[in-house]
């Protein structure tokens, strides 16, 4: 049953790096950036639900949501703020740029005083609960992961195929331009984008809490969610998904068939491959940049 | 203000412009040659620290400033150089030989990473080299037998056949030559075909290829020239540390070179020494500020994260040239006044540079 387990804790751990690297497809695809404080940005949600919780005593049910609306409002803000002011500058920029923004947060959070340097717990009311199917023992926690994000896919893809606002980013994401003189508002789409990736983070964040505790460099996960994103292909939602659960799959079964180490740095050598194969990933388009 | 009449080509690539450059660069060499009696023992480990982060930065700004290749993972290099001088030195050989081999190791393992870099770029490239970074990282804790993993290992000092340069003097010197070699190289290599043929990549990869650039070829060798000069900025850094350990390697030394670079100012050769001044000097001045800052502030933990990644934010928002290009518009306002205009280095908006396919 050690099987079933290690599929369990790797669709799990995959459905997090999916949820991180949907923030960077989102991002990539709406304003051709690469957000490197995307990991950080899901550290700020789970303090923000921590914070919500320990401080001012609310429930988790009601301190989830408020914590996820606050990073919504905080990724407009970021995007206003920051980001705006040198859109149409190289991508080299945009990363050292939200490099800067993760460093700050990363700091920020730790000048907390009590909280900032410890690692704490967040008192999910799942916590800790497991159950037996047929002799494989599943947390409730990790199947919580999942189930939260197949419900925010579903959710997403509504969004994306039905609603307005959901065209209209996709429109903005093909052709920005052609998309404005369709009447779209492009520059308030993007804002929206950065929000709408913000608080895909923050709920990663939540639903990763429970289970590697909340500090201050838990951010660092982040830099595993690039490989899932680029194992997909960088602009392809979808794609973001199934190289999430890719990753996940490929570091719980690297941590247990392969020596000692090859765990961490399993998703590395797994984009590495990749981007020698096929450098435009499982699903990103192949085409050739006309002049 | 000086007018530099150019009668003949030579004048255009010669590497000294005029009498002042001679004059101004000539007495920096006499004072830095004169440093370990001007300056005190704790002041000449930091000038020793600025050249090493120097000739670091100068390695990452052959790729990323004028090749325009990103790289999140020049950690490693330092790493693989600073383990070969390690271990060689270990071994006795002298100094200028485990240099030598420190720097080719690392231009072999720079053309490994370059080999993806043929066939990704932007943002794909910065994610290949993050991650080779990561896979070297690991692979220093774990080759026990040479590197002695996560423990670390301590460093001997210099040997030149059978004299032990271990001084605080010594060493100086020794980093200070290596810094003059290379800086002359990389000034060389940028006035040479090679070096635009660089430049020409960076500012237009379909140009340069349809001028007869062989893309590939070219991003190698830039890959190779930059992971030699970090290597061999990793061959002084074990000397100057005498102990290395694996986590020193990794991806934060990766951003502070980077951050070097930016902050420095992207694309110019002063950029790599004054990005490697200010990262020396940062901690210092956070230190010192500390004190004036309330308690609840100055003491915390994440003071110095917060005061990086607001500089660095700073600099790309509001000075994109860097600290060199805060300078050149200083120089520019003096040799002008009072007739300096706002506009004169006006960022430009560059839509053309969209990496997007369609």
């Amino acid at each position: 049953m050690a099987f079933v387990q290690l599929l369990i804790s790797g669709i799990s751990l995959g459905c997090i790096y999916a949820l991180i690297a949907l923030g960077f497809v989102l991002i990539y695809k709406a304003t051709e950036t690469v957000n490197f404080a995307q990991g950080e940005l899901m550290m700020l949600g789970a303090f923000g639900g921590l914070v919500l919780m320990m401080w001012l005593g609310w429930s988790f049910w009601l301190a989830a949501p408020v914590a996820v609306a606050c990073m919504f409002l905080l990724g407009i803000g970021l995007e206003r703020a920051v980001i705006r002011p040198i859109l149409g500058q190289p991508q080299f920029t945009v990363v050292m740029l939200t490099i800067g923004v993760g460093y700050t947060a990363r700091g920020l959070i730790s000048m907390i005083p009590e909280i900032g340097t410890e690692t704490n717990s967040l008192a999910v009311p799942y916590k800790g609960e497991v159950i037996d199917i047929g002799g494989a023992v599943i947390s409730l926690e990790q199947l919580a992961i999942i189930g939260m994000t197949a419900v925010l896919c579903g959710l997403l893809y509504l969004m994306f195929r039905y609603s307005k606002l959901g065209v209209a980013m996709q429109a903005a994401s093909q052709n920005q331009l052609a998309a404005y003189y369709m009447g779209i508002p492009v520059r308030r789409i993007n804002g929206l984008v950065w929000g709408l990736s913000a608080a895909v983070a923050a709920i990663a964040g939540l639903l990763l809490a429970p289970i590697t505790f909340v500090h201050a460099n838990m951010g660092f996960i982040g830099l595993k969610a690039f490989p899932a994103a680029v194992v997909g292909g960088f602009g392809s939602l979808p794609g973001a998904i199934v190289g999430g659960l890719v990753i996940g799959l490929v570091e719980a079964f690297a941590g247990f068939y392969l020596p000692e180490g090859f765990k961490d740095i399993a998703p590395y050598v797994v984009v590495l491959v990749m981007l020698v194969v096929k450098p435009n990933g499982l699903f990103g388009g192949s085409m050739r940049k006309k002049v | 203000m000086r007018f530099i009449f150019k009668t003949e080509y030579g004048q255009d690539i010669q590497l000294v412009k005029h009498s002042g450059q001679a004059f101004w660069y000539g007495l920096l060499v006499l004072v830095m040659l004169a440093a370990p009696w001007w300056a005190g023992e704790y002041f000449l480990s930091q000038i020793s620290f600025v050249l090493i982060y120097a000739v670091a930065g100068l390695g990452l700004m052959v790729l990323s400033g004028f090749t325009g290749l990103a790289s999140i993972g020049h950690g490693a290099f330092l790493g693989v150089g600073a383990y070969v001088q390690a271990v060689l030195s270990a071994a006795g050989w002298p100094f200028p030989l485990t240099m030598a081999l420190a720097a080719g190791l690392s231009a072999a393992v720079g053309v490994i990473v370059g080999l993806p870099a043929l066939r990704v770029k932007g943002i794909y490239l910065a994610i290949a080299t993050l991650s080779f970074g990561f896979i070297v990282e690991e692979v220093l804790a774990r080759w026990e037998s040479v590197t002695k993993g996560n423990a670390g290992m301590s460093v001997t000092s210099p040997q030149f056949f059978g004299a032990d340069l271990g001084s605080s003097e010594s060493f100086y010197f020794i980093a200070l030559g290596t810094t003059v070699l290379v800086t002359l190289a990389v000034l060389n290599l940028l006035r040479s075909a090679t070096g635009r043929a660089f430049i020409a990549i960076r500012d237009s990869e379909i140009s340069a290829q349809s001028m007869g650039i062989h893309l590939a070829g070219y991003k190698t060798l830039a890959f190779a020239l930059s992971a030699a000069i970090v290597g061999l900025a990793g061959a002084l850094y074990a000397h100057k540390l005498r102990f290395i350990s694996p986590d020193q390697f990794g991806i934060v030394q990766s951003i502070d070179l980077l951050l070097l670079v930016v902050v420095g100012g992207i694309g110019s050769v002063h950029g790599a020494f004054l990005g490697a001044i200010f990262l020396i000097t940062m901690p210092q001045m956070i230190a010192v500020g500390k004190d004036y800052l309330p308690p609840a502030i100055g003491q915390a933990a994440g003071l110095q994260a917060v005061v990086y990644g607001v500089v660095l934010m700073a600099f790309v928002l509001f000075e994109p040239m860097g600290l060199y290009g805060r300078w050149l518009k200083m120089r520019t306002w003096l040799q002008l006044f009072p007739f300096y205009r706002k506009g004169m280095f006006k960022r430009q908006k560059s839509y053309a540079k969209s990496e997007r396919l369609k």
